[in-house]
């Protein structure tokens, strides 16, 4: 790897690491491209690589998080360790539907769910919950 | 923990678990939304629960691939680690903004995710 690419992978793993904080992602959403371009990996290897980073981030910013009073650490460990289920449904869909369509429909939810945030997003400041700290206020 | 709660949390788990499988995305964009909007939490509860399941998660698919050989320990510290700046500041930038920019910013992420899915 040559010195450019070294830093501009360390950039996209900032930026991931931050869009993992703000909204409760892993990062992987900038990892993998990150691995991919700058790292020479294929793609699987850069999806599997990107899942190590994720762990971190989501170690240290449950860490923080917890600081701030904003996890339910239960509720959180029991979805983690139930989602399993899910990956052996996930495979079963995945071999009757095809991989396009099943794109598509994701597409379609993701935008859907996208347009209700942009309505809570957009609600009138009195309806906000306030926060958990009753610090900053909403609006 | 009652009954109906466990079995909500199930349900959430089980579509994480099942997207990240189909989609390569983590659950972490399915379980925020469905904490908020099925569970009632708010952004920055449903964000810090998501990151504490995404633990879990990502640590066994991670073994999973390790185990093929798939993972690239010193190339996951090269973004890894600077993401743990990351992360912290964005943990930190959250605190100081309104629930509802959460909303939107999140928002904007699953549209970036669809039009990557659509193209």
């Amino acid at each position: 790897m040559e010195a450019p690419d070294v830093v501009a992978a360390a950039a996209l793993g900032v930026a991931g690491g931050m869009v993992g904080g703000l909204l409760g992602v892993g990062g992987g959403i900038l990892f993998v491209p990150a691995l991919a371009i700058f790292a020479d990996l294929t793609q699987v290897e850069a999806e599997s690589t990107s899942l190590l980073a994720i762990v971190g981030v989501a170690i240290l910013g449950t860490w923080r998080q917890r600081q701030y009073g904003n996890v339910r650490l239960a509720d959180g460990l029991l979805i983690g360790v139930l989602s399993p289920l899910g990956v052996g449904l996930g495979v079963v869909v995945a071999n009757e539907v095809s991989q396009r369509a099943l794109e598509l429909g994701f597409a379609a939810l993701a935008l859907l769910i996208a347009a209700q945030l942009a309505a809570r997003a957009l609600r009138s400041p009195g309806d906000a919950r306030a926060a958990p700290d009753g610090g900053t206020p909403d609006g | 923990m009652p009954r109906d709660r466990i079995l909500k949390l199930a349900v959430v788990a089980t579509a994480a678990g099942a997207f990240s499988g189909l989609f390569g995305v983590g659950g972490g964009t399915i379980i925020v939304p469905l904490l908020v909007f099925w569970l009632g939490f708010g952004e920055r509860e449903a964000t810090g629960t998501s990151l504490a399941a995404i633990i879990v998660i990502g640590a066994v698919a991670a073994g999973a691939q390790a185990i093929y050989g798939n993972v690239d320990v010193a190339k996951a510290a090269l973004v890894g680690i600077p993401a743990l700046v990351g992360v912290v500041a964005g943990a930190a930038l959250q605190q100081r903004i309104p629930e509802r920019l959460i909303a939107g910013l999140f928002a904007l992420l699953l549209i970036a995710i669809s039009v990557e899915l659509i193209l």
